[in-house]
């Protein structure tokens, strides 16, 4: 995944080239490797990621460009990382995770993803033990690519589900039919893939019911692993005309908050844990090791237009159009776009706010003074965990809807909250 | 051809026979300043290629909403034939403001003058500000030229409008002069008419000097330039002057007069209007209605009518970026040196943080500062609701007097005196009903009631000055299809029913919402200001119950909900910088926050909260741009 607009940064080198800042701790990081692959067969009314339809893409001026080409550049873009990571002086890391996102990987030919899974294995090494894993669309896999998917090294499918309601559906432009997620997760399972089974909550026009019923059909899939997120009406979006305009109700973050509730519950009631804010798995292995990645500040390579990676402190983001990113690679040059290398207190603010995430909590030694003096009142307030505190910050559930608040309040940027319950009223009312 | 006057008199030795003093009195975009664009061409004082519109008109301000603020006067040459053949006159036209705010202003350029154009829209008939400053004109005896301008105009109805003229100068509907300023036509014979009926200046010639200062403006280059009508006497250049009311004596540097530019002249005679220039630095040393004699050889008594400007309206001004406080303090100081009505002194806000307590003579004045000190200083403002001045007797029968709601005291008061004012409302006959109906819910009371013509009133009122400084006249306005035209004067003040009302956030009193309203209204108030509050302060961790009180009585109630959810649902690789971003911009954010006890409120907030009406703000950010 890959967020719309890519951040102001220093110009990246045109070799790629990391300074020597990154070595520092890099035995300790585990590294994994995002492919973004930015194709879509249409493209829906609330999505801000980096991708493309084949309308939108136009006839390609160099084949990488295109949806045909793809694999070749994103493959060259692995063999540069394996140069770049060697030249920086890194231990030899095989990658630990493969994430394959987009996008809809999966309208590349299984074969494609196969090869470029092949291409990490040649350049930067791949674990005997590799999560690898896919995003696809309901509509977008069949027995055989699954099944070809799971013989080339791919361990895990993430299914873009969303909702199981018809009319929800409709408003997120979905085009598949509820009907064929079960099928498609009878499939993976066939294939030997673990599943995942990604949700949105909050659609405009979906009621209490609607979600619970979204959600008890994703359970009855009996998946492995369940990430719900609340939908995001970001700018530039159709689904945000259509909310300026009126045509579609505007998100209420009340309705989302409750149905976040309704959710834990139901997922903790069926026995799956919540690992991160909007993540649950059914035993802990089954945990998406990729994504835990990113919030433990692992090093892991972005592959492809607009992806963003990150090593040691150093973050960089591709150039973002698929043209333009063909363009470098075919000269031979780093798709980057743009990096910053982090300074102590950037480290420390992204520590907090990404450790925070997780149920495993937050060691209360990487926080401030003032963060860690503000612990016993968040937990007063019933946002912090009682139980792991003081030595870990770890959020309740009313804390995980408050997280970006309980960040604010540990890096001394916002007062700590008033115990629950104690609202100082004046006489009268 | 037109009879530009070849051999001009002369200034500092033109006999009065020869001088016409006049002032132009006309409502607002009634066509004024196009009237003296065209007479300054017709005369030939600025020529063809260097004509601009509204000429006299020197700020921005001034030109981009069509009004004059500071008046000026400008000496025109014209010749008429006589039974001698032509003869050449000096015509000397004192631009006066056209806004009620400045009454004391418009009545020292209507002492400095013999007569008055009465300038009246064909299409529109007179307004009440105009009928106001006719009044005005009739009691200082000037000579009264009635003129219907823009009979050019397709909607014009000049033989209606001029029986309403005759209707209220007395005469005959023919003696209305109809002249366009757009096109030209009739303004010459209106400058013959001004020749032939006002009458010219009868000074003692010979008398010791005494000139009054009619106006006063502060030039970055020059230092104050004074405008001034000679009564008696004469003033030379580089002699010594004296100003009445202060005895400070200044050395005249220059003196002249404005043709329109100015240049300088041998002196100013009797009878004739210019300027002085004295090398002081503040209006407040040359102030308007002042007398200027000779310090040599001084006059006894100075001329009637001085009196120092008196406040009306204060609002409290706070800079948005507290570390703008000097910038704005050395603004005022600033905007002091011209504007000798601007009183200020420092205050401090809870809410606001430092800022300055303003006076003002009334409402545009209000508006008028604000902008230029925006506009100019490049300053961001929160302005505080504006308020009278309220006198206050306590039962120990100590005064207290309050310009700042959040200074209304709250022990054993006996009595609360208020301001009134005496309203003129000119309205088509079809909104008596309407008018009287605003009225009444300001706690107005009708005086009295004239038909000017057929289907338009006059209408008065006496009204608290309270009830009208806040949104009276945009409703008057909006309710009368824009028709309705107010004036009013200060006209004492009464006992009320008065009671301060607060607002508090989590049980913390805010002082920038406090006011002072009358005991009926407190309620209606008090619900209005919790439900903006409610809409516009964000949710915070925690329920904020907004509250608004009397005492300690709380009379309204509303609740910001506490903020159940804040978290970005997804934050993966490429959500990381951006996410650290946002919550950088959120700390940033925090500093434009305004602590009210626990609650942060952004500026944004009281910003909409003390405005009066979001449409007329958003029509007036339209308007700027």
């Amino acid at each position: 995944m890959s967020p719309p607009a890519l951040p102001d940064g220093d110009p990246a080198p045109t070799d790629g080239a990391l300074p020597s800042s990154v070595l520092e701790g890099a035995g300790d990081r585990r590294l994994g490797v995002y492919v973004h692959v930015p194709f879509c067969r249409v493209r829906c009314g609330y999505c801000d990621f980096n991708t493309y339809t084949a309308l939108e893409l136009g006839p390609p001026s160099l084949p990488g460009a295109s949806q045909a080409g793809y694999a070749d550049a994103a493959a060259h873009e692995i063999a540069l990382a394996g140069r770049v990571l060697d030249e920086a002086g890194l231990p030899e890391r095989p990658a630990s995770t493969v994430f394959f996102g987009g996008g809809t990987p999966t309208l590349l030919p299984a074969a494609d993803l196969v090869s470029l899974l092949g291409a990490v294995r040649v350049h930067l090494g791949l674990a005997p033990d590799a999560e690898v894993t896919t995003e696809a669309n309901p509509d977008s896999v069949t027995p055989e690519s699954l099944a070809e998917l799971a013989a080339g090294g791919f361990t895990r499918v993430s299914f873009g589900m969303q909702s199981a309601v018809p009319h929800v559906l409709a408003t997120l432009e979905r085009t598949h039919d509820p009907a064929r997620v079960p099928q498609v997760v009878a499939w993976a399972r066939d294939a030997g893939l673990a599943v995942s089974l990604d949700l949105i909550y909050g659609t405009p026009g979906e009621s209490l019911a609607d979600w619970r019923a979204s959600f008890e059909a994703a359970l009855a899939c009996e998946p492995d692993h369940v990430s719900a997120y609340a939908l995001v009406v970001e700018e530039g979006t159709k689904m945000d005309r259509q909310v300026r305009r009126g045509q579609i109700p505007a998100l209420d973050p009340d309705d989302e908050a409750a149905k976040y509730e309704l959710a834990d519950e139901m997922l903790a009631a069926a026995g799956y844990q919540w690992y991160e804010v909007s993540n649950w798995a059914r035993t802990p292995a089954d945990a998406c090791r990729h994504n835990i990645g990113y919030w433990r500040g692992d090093d892991w390579w972005g592959v492809g237009p607009g992806a963003h990676s990150h090593v040691g402190g150093v973050r960089w983001w591709n150039v973002k159009h698929p043209a333009a990113y063909a363009a470098r690679i075919a000269a031979g040059s780093s798709p980057a776009q743009g990096r910053e290398v982090l300074d102590d207190d950037s480290r420390a603010v992204e520590d907090v706010l990404l450790r925070v995430r997780l149920a495993e909590g937050l060691a209360a030694e990487r926080l401030g003074e003032a963060g860690r003096a503000a612990v016993p009142a968040l937990v007063a307030a019933g946002w912090v965990d009682a139980e792991a505190a003081p030595h870990r910050v770890v959020l309740t559930r009313r804390g995980r809807l408050l997280a970006d608040a309980v960040v604010r309040v540990l890096l001394g940027w916002e007062q700590a909250p008033a115990p629950d319950g104690v609202v100082t009223s004046p006489s009268g009312w | 051809m037109s009879p530009i006057a070849r051999t001009a008199p002369k200034p500092a030795s033109t006999p009065q026979e020869l001088i016409r003093n006049f002032c132009i009195i006309a409502h607002i975009d009634h066509g004024k300043s196009t009237l003296a664009d065209r007479m300054l061409q017709i005369t030939g004082v600025v020529e063809d290629r260097l004509m601009r519109a509204q000429y006299l008109d020197r700020m921005d301000i001034e030109r981009e909403r069509g009004i004059t603020i500071k008046s000026q006067a400008v000496r025109m040459p014209w010749a008429v034939d006589g039974s001698d053949g032509p003869k050449s006159y000096a015509l000397n036209m004192i631009d006066t403001p056209g806004h009620v705010d400045f009454t004391y202003e418009v009545s020292r350029s209507l002492a400095a003058c013999e007569g008055a154009v009465l300038l009246v829209d064909a299409a529109q008939g007179i307004e009440a500000q105009t009928l106001a400053n006719l009044y005005l004109a009739m009691e200082h005896d000037l000579t009264i030229i009635p003129v219907l301008n823009k009979i050019d105009l397709p909607a014009a109805q000049p033989d209606k409008f001029a029986a309403e003229l005759a209707h209220l100068i007395g005469g005959e509907p023919e003696d209305c002069l109809r002249v366009s300023g757009k096109t030209g036509e009739g303004v010459d014979a209106l400058l013959d008419r001004i020749v032939q009926q006002i009458p010219h200046p009868t000074g003692n010639d010979d008398g010791p000097a005494r000139a009054m200062i009619f106006d006063s403006v502060y030039d970055t280059y020059r230092g104050v330039v004074t405008y001034v009508r000679v009564v008696d006497g004469k003033l030379h250049p580089r002699e010594r002057i004296a100003m009445m009311s202060t005895k400070a004596t200044h050395e005249l540097l220059e003196i002249g007069v404005s043709s329109p530019e100015p240049e300088p002249t041998q002196g100013l005679g009797v009878g004739e209007v210019g300027y002085l220039i004295t090398g002081v630095k503040d209006v407040r040393q040359s102030k308007v209605g002042d007398t200027v004699t000779n310090a040599a050889r001084p006059a006894r008594t100075p001329l009637a009518g001085y009196a120092d400007p008196k406040p009306m309206v204060f609002s409290g001004l706070y800079p948005i970026d507290g570390s703008d406080y000097p910038v704005l303090r050395d603004a005022l100081d600033k905007l002091k040196l011209n504007d000798a009505a601007l009183v200020y002194e420092p205050e401090t806000s809870a809410a606001l943080g430092f800022g300055f307590r303003i006076g003002f003579l009334g409402l545009l004045h209000l508006e008028i500062v604000r902008e230029r000190l925006e506009r100019e200083f490049d300053l961001d403002l929160i302005s505080t609701a504006p308020s009278v001045v309220y006198e206050v007797t306590m039962e120990d029968g100590s005064e207290i007097t309050v310009t700042n709601p959040s200074e209304f005291p709250g022990g054993k008061v006996k009595d609360v005196r208020e301001p009134i004012v005496r309203a003129t409302i000119l309205t088509p006959a079809e909104f008596i009903g309407t008018v009287m109906e605003l009225c009444q819910q300001r706690r107005g009371s009708l005086l009295g009631m004239d038909y000017l013509s057929e289907d338009r009133v006059e209408m008065r009122y006496t009204l608290p000055l309270a009830e009208i400084v806040f949104d009276f006249f945009d409703n008057l306005k909006s309710r009368t299809r824009g028709y309705a035209s107010l004036d009013y004067e200060p006209a004492g003040e009464q006992t009320a029913d008065l009671v301060k009302v607060d607002i508090l956030l989590q049980g913390e009193q805010v002082d920038a919402f406090s006011a002072i309203v009358h005991k009926d209204k407190a309620y209606s108030y008090g619900t209005m200001m919790a439900g903006k509050l409610r809409e516009l302060i964000p949710r915070q961790q925690f329920e904020v119950p907004v509250q608004a009180a009397i005492g300690s009585r709380v009379i309204a109630r509303e609740t910001i909900r506490a903020i159940r959810k804040d978290v970005l649902a997804k934050c993966y690789g490429g959500d990381i910088s951006r996410k650290r971003k946002l919550l950088e911009k959120q700390k940033e954010g925090k500093k434009r926050m305004k602590m009210v006890g626990r609650v942060e409120v952004p500026q944004e907030a009281f910003i909409a909260a003390l405005s009066s009406e979001t449409d007329s703000k958003d029509s007036k950010e339209k308007s700027k741009k």
